[in-house]
Order: structure tokens, then sequence, then C-alpha cells
């Protein structure tokens, strides 16, 4: 289990890719796979490329070149939306590359309940995103939310969570960490548990402190799980849509709008040329920061 | 153990009996389905008018079902026209909503229908076509974009309705010194924050009586109409005086209708249709709202800007067209106006001719119905004489009211998004 996600962590670009499979089957083989793949994957991919170069009604549409992309550009809550997603992404996925590897250390100490503490940390994981955003939503009202009642009862006035401009958008990735740290957290507690012994057995006895073993054996040893949880947390953090549309709707006003959530909004308003430019968009930009970062964790891994 | 199965067998033949009476009488039934949208007093209403109606017209079946409001029914009614799964009637906004959804393209034409007799002209240019036919009929009544007040604090203050901004600015520090919330803002729910800007339309056209003509034709702007501003600074100005409920950002739209009802703020900038949710969540305080035009500069022109009922449509997909047209002229008759009434209460003046009003209205309607009548002041909303209305203008003037941004730079926002919309209706001048 241990090793196969430890190995599993690197099927964006793997640098061992060879045609070890070339010839293997015939050639009809692969085509139940190559339709599925091109009505549902590379259809829709060039239409939405023709589309958002339109003023799209869903009855008609009139080319109008770059004027869609243009648009995107020029306003300011979705410039603004740009801005958030990569606070959003940073955010949430560095929190739960730290949180994750803390409590993986700590799952995978000899703590009592360890297997109980475990299902707990993962169980947020499991449940619905929307259902998480509402309670969290009732939990951090401002006057009558669980969390500044219970700060107002020692004397503390908390802020406005989701309705100061200030926090919602952090509010929000924080809610967003406590749901998905569980999965950050297995996968490196497979990566922890995949080192083998002998090496802190050796580092003992080279006089290593605690702290020495850690910097030096355990971290540079996680290192494919780290890959893993940076890639999936900064893709998830960077589409991420459903947490801030049940607990925001990218409010108050614009301030927490990110790009899925403006696109969503221009989808709803009927803009579905401009709506279509959006996706694109948020497409090249995933595209452009993932392909590099995970060529560069990818060539860190394989130099050691 | 016994009983258990001899329940269940019983359950199954029952099961199995109405299963078999509902395909005999599907048979010479025809069936009409009506989308409508799910504000408990719109299903009310809609659920006794297809109940009334299948009374009288026992060979129609009328399948109601209801759908989300705001922008997620706009979202709705867009996809299901485009895919052609529309009702066989369905009921949405007049005005600039209704240009948005392509009515000559996709709706039936239903001016030569009789009904159209009875419905008055003012309610039918909001819904007719770029090709100058006409594509609905009012269901509802018309309504006033104002300022509810509650009127025990009123009498407690000693205070009166005012007819100028620099009156109700003066309340509203009396109000605010008193310790009471002076104005309710219900962020939580943003469509809530528009009354501002969109209410004040009355005094905008008193002072530019061509804007909404320049405005469709891509002329005249908010940001450079000083008029036109006023709306997004006084949203501003409120936000800025501390006149607010401490927890504006959240505050849902019932929220804000209970606060009014039960006298925890004084004024709550809403549509006058807001009087069917008090008569549901605070009934007993039904008698302690008033109702009153947003205030302009100059106390000797004031007037109230109107909201039209919203329509009844038919697809071109239907395939039952005759039996929902007798519908649609169900709802537009008198008759249809008094099962409206005793369903949903009486909220505003009807857009169907000779349709009567009980005497006993509660006194948010008995505010607004001078208004409507001869010699009254009133003006429809901006989205009735323009097909423009910005999608995010809720989210601006959530901004604008909460101190994020400032009202000049959310009134040139709006100008974009306006635009934006503009270009996709496709309009000639943008």
């Amino acid at each position: 289990m241990a090793v196969a996600v430890a190995e599993g962590s690197v099927p964006i670009a793997n640098p061992r890719r060879k045609s070890r499979t070339a010839g293997l089957y015939p050639s009809w083989f692969y085509l139940p796979a190559a339709i599925i793949f091109a009505v549902l994957f590379m259809l829709p991919t060039f239409a939405s490329l023709f589309f958002s170069l339109t003023r799209w009604t869903l009855q008609k549409a009139d080319f109008i070149g770059l004027e869609n992309f243009a648009q995107f550009f020029r306003e300011p809550f979705l410039f603004q939306g740009l801005v958030n997603t990569l606070i959003y992404g940073v955010v949430t996925s560095g929190l739960k590359v730290v949180l994750g590897m803390l409590l993986a250390l700590l799952l995978t100490s000899d703590i009592f309940g360890r297997g109980y503490l475990r299902a707990v940390v993962f169980f947020p994981v499991l449940v619905s995103t929307v259902g998480v955003g509402i309670t969290f939503t009732a939990m951090m009202h401002p006057t009558q939310g669980l969390i500044n009642e219970t700060l107002a009862s020692i004397g503390i006035k908390g802020p406005g969570w989701l309705t100061d401009p200030r926090f919602a958008l952090y509010s929000v990735a924080l809610v967003d960490v406590w749901k998905g740290v569980g999965l950050a957290t297995v996968i490196y507690i497979a990566g922890i548990v995949s080192i083998p012994l002998e090496y802190y057995e050796a580092a003992k006895i080279d006089g290593a402190t605690p702290w020495q073993r850690f910097w030096t054996v355990t971290l540079p040893l996680v290192h494919p799980a780290t890959a893993t949880v940076i890639i999936l947390s900064f893709i998830g953090g960077l589409r991420s849509f459903d947490m801030i549309w049940a607990m925001t709707k990218g409010g108050p006003g614009f301030t927490s709008d990110v790009i899925a959530s403006v696109i969503y909004k221009q989808y709803q308003a009927g803009f579905y040329g401009l709506s279509t430019a959006g996706n694109v968009v948020l497409f090249i930009m995933v595209a452009l920061i993932i392909v590099p970062l995970s060529m560069l964790l990818n060539r860190q891994e394989t130099d050691r | 153990m016994l009983m258990r199965n001899l329940t269940r067998a019983a359950l199954a033949t029952t099961g199995i009996v109405v299963i078999m009476a509902g395909a005999a009488s599907a048979q010479d039934k025809v069936k009409v389905t009506f989308l409508f949208d799910n504000a408990p007093s719109t299903v009310a209403m809609a659920e006794a008018l297809a109940a009334a109606f299948e009374a009288k017209n026992p060979n129609i079946d009328i399948e109601t079902e209801s759908r989300p409001g705001g922008a997620d029914g706009d979202n709705l009614i867009k996809t299901r026209l485009a895919t052609g799964e529309m009702s066989d009637v369905f009921l949405y906004n007049a005005g600039s909503l209704f240009q948005a959804i392509n009515p000559v393209q996709n709706l039936v034409d239903v001016t030569d229908e009789p009904f159209q007799a009875n419905v008055i002209d003012s309610f039918k240019a909001t819904v007719t076509g770029t090709d100058g036919r006409v594509y609905g009929a009012p269901i509802g009544t018309a309504m006033g974009g104002g300022m509810l007040y509650n009127i025990p604090i009123y009498k407690e203050l000693g205070l009166s309705v005012p007819k100028s901004w620099a009156e109700f600015m003066a309340n509203n520090e009396k109000i605010k010194a008193a310790g009471k919330t002076a104005v309710i803002q219900t962020f939580g729910e943003t469509w809530t924050s528009q009354l501002f800007v969109l209410g004040d339309f009355y005094n905008v056209q008193a002072v530019v009586p061509t804007f909404a003509a320049d405005y469709t034709a891509g002329k005249a702007k908010y940001a450079s109409t000083p008029a036109a501003m006023k709306g997004f600074e006084r949203q501003e100005e409120v936000f800025k005086a501390g006149y607010l409920n401490e927890d504006f950002a959240a505050a849902t739209f019932p929220d804000g209708v209970t606060k009014i009802a039960t006298g925890e703020g004084a004024h709550y900038p809403m549509l006058s249709f807001a009087v069917s949710n008090i008569k549901e969540l605070a009934p007993e305080h039904i008698n302690d709202v008033g109702f009153f035009a947003i205030p302009g500069d100059d106390a000797a022109s004031n007037g109230l800007t109107t909201w039209m009922p919203a329509g009844l449509y038919i697809p071109k997909t239907s395939k039952h067209p005759d039996e929902a047209k007798a519908f649609v002229a169900f709802v537009a008759s008198i008759e249809g106006c008094d099962v409206q009434t005793q369903s949903a209460g009486a909220t505003g003046p009807y857009l169907v001719k000779d349709c009567t009003l009980p005497a006993d209205v509660p006194p948010v309607v008995s505010d607004l119905l001078p208004y409507f009548q001869e010699g009254g002041h009133s003006a429809p909303a901006l989205e009735y004489l323009s097909p423009i209305k910005g999608p995010a203008l809720e989210q601006i003037t959530v901004e604008v009211g909460s101190g994020i941004r400032s009202a000049a730079d959310g009134a040139a926002l709006y100008d974009e998004d306006v635009k934006k919309q503009a270009q996709q209706l496709g309009l000639p001048g943008w």
C-alpha cells in the first residue's frame, strides 16, 4: 500500500516513460477507449476553444475574435478572481503540506488509539463539501454563529469570518484545509511508513538528534509524498469552486471570488461565450503552473 | 408477522388500484405542465390557480413544478428553453429579464388571444418582443420598490413619513439616537441589496426624463449622470452613517422581514411583495409595517418606482398550446385575480381590468395604492423601460453598501456590466 502510493505519485510526467507497451495489443483493442476519448474529451475541448471566440446564446454564436478574453482581463473583479485563485491555491496547498506532515508524524508514532485517530483525521474527506460549507457558514455567522458566541463568552468580539472582506477568502481556505488535510495526512503516512528503519538506526548510531533525523532522513525520503500532496492540493485549490460557492458565493461583493466562481456567474448571467473563455483561461493557467511545478518536483526526485 | 404481511398485501393491492385509476383518467385528460418559482407565496398562488382551473376544466390536468428564484432560476429557464424542455406554461419576470430569454424565437405569440382584451396596456408593453408582438399575460400584482417602515417605532418617536432624502436621514438620526437600528440590510441574500439603486429610478427620471432611452442606446451612463449616481451615493451614505443592523452582512431576507415586522429595525428597503412574507413569518405584526417611496432630493416631486408582476409564457415547444392558453386566460381573468387574492393575500393592484382588492388590506398595501391611483406619482423601474439590466448589480451594491467600494467606483463598474449585457443582447450602439 505504502509503496504503491509513493510510486503512484509521479503519473504526471514520468521521466522513465518509454513505448514499452507499443505493439502489445492489436489496434482494434484501443478503439473503444479512443472513441470515448475523442467524443467526450477531444471534441468538447475543441468546441470550447471555438465558442470562447464567440458571443454565444446557446442558439446562435457570433464570431468576435479575442474580444471575450480582452473583456475577461479588463474587468476588475475578474482580475481580482485570478489573484484570489492563486492566494487560495497557495494557502490551502501550503497548509495541507505542513499540517499533513505534522499529523502524519503524530499518527505514525506510538500514540494511543492510533487507528481511531487516523480515521478521525480522514473522516472530513468523506463528507460532502457542500454540507461542510453550509455547516461552517452557520458556525461562522458574525453574531449567532457558534465560533463567535464561544469567543464572546470569554470576552472576545470575533470578526465577521465570512462577511469581512479581509477574512472571507482565508476563512473558506481554512475550512477547505480542515476538510482536505486528511488526504494529505494519509499520503504522508504511507510515505513515512515506507522509509526503511535502517536509515533511522544508522542515523542514531551516528549520533543524530531527533531534529536532525527529521530533516535529513524523513523529509528527503518522503519527497514523493510531498510532490503528490503539493500537486494534488494545488490543482484542487486552483480549480476550487464548491466550497467557495457553498460558503460565500464569492462575496461579500466580489472579494472572495476565484476564477471558477467568476466563470460560473458569467454562465448564470447567460454570457456563455465569456464563461467559456474563462474556462480556457483557467485551463491555460493551471497548465502553466502545474506542468513546470510537476517537472521540477519530479526532477528533484530522480536526481536523488 | 401475519399482521404485517396482511398490511403489506393490502397496501400492494390499493397501490395497483391507484395506478390503474391513474392510468384510466390520464387517457382522456390532457396534461399541461406549469413551472413557477419556489417563493412560498408564489407556490401557494400557483397551486390554488391550478386547482381552481382543474375544477372548471375536468379534461385538463395541470402538473405543477417549482424552480429556484434569482440567478439560479434565470439559468434554469434559459437552459430549458435552449434544450426544448420547457414546461407548457412558465412564470418568469417581465421587462429586461423577459428580453434576455429571446422571446421572439422561443415563445408563443399571444397578441391576438381574446384574454389580452382584459390586460392593462402598461403590462403588455413589458412583455412585448422586439417584433412588437405580445408574448405573455400577468400573474400576481404590481409592486412598489421603496421603504418598509415599522409603524410602532414611528409612533413612539413621533416621526412622520419622509418626503425628501434630508427628512429621511433626519428620521434615521433620531432612531439611532434612541438606540435602535435605523436601516435593515440583508446582504446574506445579495438580491435584497439593490433597492437603493433600482428603487430610486422615479427620482432619476424626474430629473432626466430621457435617461431610459439614452441608457438603452448606450449614451447615458450611471457614472456620468449625477441623478443616476444618487442611488449608489445614498447606499454608501447610509452605511457610513452607521445606521445598519449589526448582522447586515450575513442576515437573510426572512431575517429582514422578521426584523421590520417585530420592530428590530425601523426601515427596510424592499419590494412591497414582502407583505406576503410578513403574513407568513410574523402574522401578528402585519399591521405594524407601512410603506413609502424612496425619497428624492425634492419633497415636492416625491413618487414611487413600480415593479410589474411576473408574466406567464408558453414556449413554442409546448405540445398543448391550446390548453396552455386556456390556463393563461383563466389566470388573467377576474376569477383568476380572486383566486390569487384568496391564496396569497392582497399585495397590490392587479394588471387585469376590473380586478378588485378586498376592503381590509394590510397597511403596506393601503400605503401603496395611492401612488398607483389617478393623480398618484409613479414610474416603472428601469428594467421595464430598457431591455438591459446588468447581472452583477447585486454584488456591486453589496460592496457599496458595506463600504468595500466607493459609490463612484460602483457606478462605473456597473456601467461595464451593463455594456456586457447589451452586447450579449446584440443591441445597436454598443
